[in-house]
């Protein structure tokens, strides 16, 4: 069989159900890897969440999913089965539940130790993850006025 | 302080002593965790890792624990000093061959390692012998108590600690522990104990853990749920449902061994015996074959002239980069099997007297 991207062999098969509707894919290996489709993987738990995500019925706005923070897609997780910061855990968090669900048998939350002096929200954690993304930039624009600034921000949050 | 040091003396965590030391070799925690503010690592850039690694050592040596511990930064050591503390599970696999800035903090009798810029930013890994997990908990907790008063750790109060891969998240815990148990492996019951640990969500690796297969007889046994329950109590499963249980097994097929074919087990230890004793060359994967029924023999007091500690010993200092580092000089595959049968022959002599 023939990819249906382009004239190489098809060896990547796959049945989608989106919105209802049965589609059936038939790609070679490169056009499956643009798509996102993985055929390897390096480890047993990449795989086991590649398997679990590509189980999935991953309506379109899943699929395009991105982080704001890392940049981090939902389809590169889907590769590599690690997450980019702490935000992914918000930023994909319909898909990902799922997947944590079925690799924690069942557990969606956590009840063990906490952190002694919790100090930020979640919020707080993510807006300190942007400030030093944005003084990295800086450093890395040579803009060292900016970089002062952002660093006695991220002072003043600590 | 040398890392030729820790590479000459083998920590407590090997002492032979242990509870349940007759099946439990070693028990191990880590706590997987991230610091708040910075990318994980597969989206970091080499100059944020850096970044992190400094902030972390920095952060690191302001705790109570800067005089008993010893930065080692993977960029600054040979790729055999990496191999050797790979053999001594200090550090992972994946830490020794991987590129880029990162590093391990070791405390000197080898009982804490924390490794930086891991999958996670920080693991911290306690490590003990014999089964005492309770004890090793607490004391990993503390650890993490003191890093926490100098660092904030990513935290969400749904999901617990927040790990790069989803299936640490929660409490980012893993417990194991190393089993020694030549008798199931004997009687083919392996594949029984593989089958339960399946059921009861439980993993058994090899020597080296994820990927590895299981040399000599030891096989590790661990959690795979991280999240829905508390470190206690995934400790206390763990013992209940599946070491427990396991050290039962062996226990008993070592005993059915012992009643009904103590001549093939005798022919097996001293066979053993006869090898190390008289090889000049032979490769890592039959040392440890073969220590392994040694083990047991000493274990089932079928043989007493020689210790425990120097078959634990043996276990470690016969791997590739140990036997490089003893020779001080890098050995190829032949001259490697004819050092570890000299350096066997010459530690079960000086055992016996």
């Amino acid at each position: 069989m023939q990819c249906q991207h382009c004239n190489n062999h098809a060896t990547v098969h796959l049945t989608e159900i989106i919105n209802g509707k049965r589609i059936e894919k038939h790609l070679c290996e490169q056009c499956a890897q643009k798509e996102g489709i993985t055929i390897n993987s390096q480890g047993a738990i990449t795989e086991l969440i590649t398997n679990l995500a590509n189980a999935q019925e991953e309506v379109r706005e899943v699929r395009e999913l991105c982080c704001p923070q890392c940049s981090l897609s939902w389809l590169e997780f889907r590769k590599s089965g690690l997450l980019g910061c702490p935000n992914d855990y918000r930023a994909f968090e319909i898909p990902l539940s799922a997947i944590i669900a079925r690799t924690q048998e069942g557990a969606t939350s956590h009840i063990g130790k906490l952190p002694k002096n919790p100090k930020g929200t979640m919020d707080k954690q993510i807006s300190l993850l942007r400030l030093r993304q944005e003084l990295q930039e800086a450093l890395d624009h040579e803009d060292y006025e900016n970089a002062a600034r952002l660093r006695d921000k991220i002072r003043n949050m600590n | 302080m040398q890392l030729s040091e820790i590479y000459n003396q083998v920590g407590p965590w090997l002492d032979p002593k242990g509870p349940r030391s007759e099946v439990v070799i070693t028990s191990r925690i880590r706590l997987a965790r991230n610091i708040v503010g910075f990318t994980f690592l597969s989206q970091a850039s080499a100059a944020q890792q850096n970044e992190l690694l400094q902030f972390v050592h920095e952060k690191i040596m302001e705790t109570e624990l800067r005089d008993g511990i010893w930065f080692v930064n993977m960029e600054d050591i040979s790729p055999l000093e990496r191999q050797m503390l790979t053999e001594r599970h200090l550090i992972s696999k994946q830490l020794a061959e991987e590129e880029g800035p990162r590093g391990v903090m070791l405390m000197q009798d080898e009982s804490l390692a924390m490794m930086v810029n891991e999958e996670d930013h920080l693991r911290i890994q306690a490590m003990s012998s014999g089964l005492q997990l309770q004890r090793l908990y607490e004391r990993i907790s503390r650890v993490d108590d003191l890093l926490e008063s100098r660092m904030e750790f990513a935290f969400s109060p749904q999901y617990g600690y927040l790990t790069a891969c989803p299936t640490n998240v929660g409490t980012g815990i893993r417990v194991s522990v190393m089993l020694h148990l030549p008798a199931l492996k004997m009687t083919g019951q392996m594949e029984k104990v593989f089958r339960a640990a399946r059921d009861l969500h439980v993993a058994v690796r090899g020597f080296y853990g994820e990927g590895s297969e299981p040399i000599g007889d030891l096989f590790q046994i661990s959690n795979q749920t991280t999240l829905g329950k508390t470190e206690e109590g995934i400790i206390e499963e763990l013992i209940r449902q599946a070491i427990e249980p396991v050290i039962e097994y062996e226990l008993r097929a070592r005993k059915k061994i012992l009643e009904e074919r103590l001549p093939a087990l005798d022919d097996k230890i001293y066979r053993a015996l006869g090898v190390l004793d008289n090889a000049r060359l032979i490769s890592s994967e039959e040392t440890m074959y073969l220590l392994s029924y040694l083990r047991l023999g000493v274990h089932m007091e079928r043989i007493k002239t020689i210790s425990l500690e120097t078959i634990n010993r043996l276990f470690f200092f016969t791997q590739p980069g140990h036997l490089q580092h003893l020779n001080r000089k890098k050995l190829d595959t032949q001259q490697r099997d004819q050092a570890r049968a000299d350096f066997i022959r010459r530690e079960l002599h000086a055992s016996r007297n």
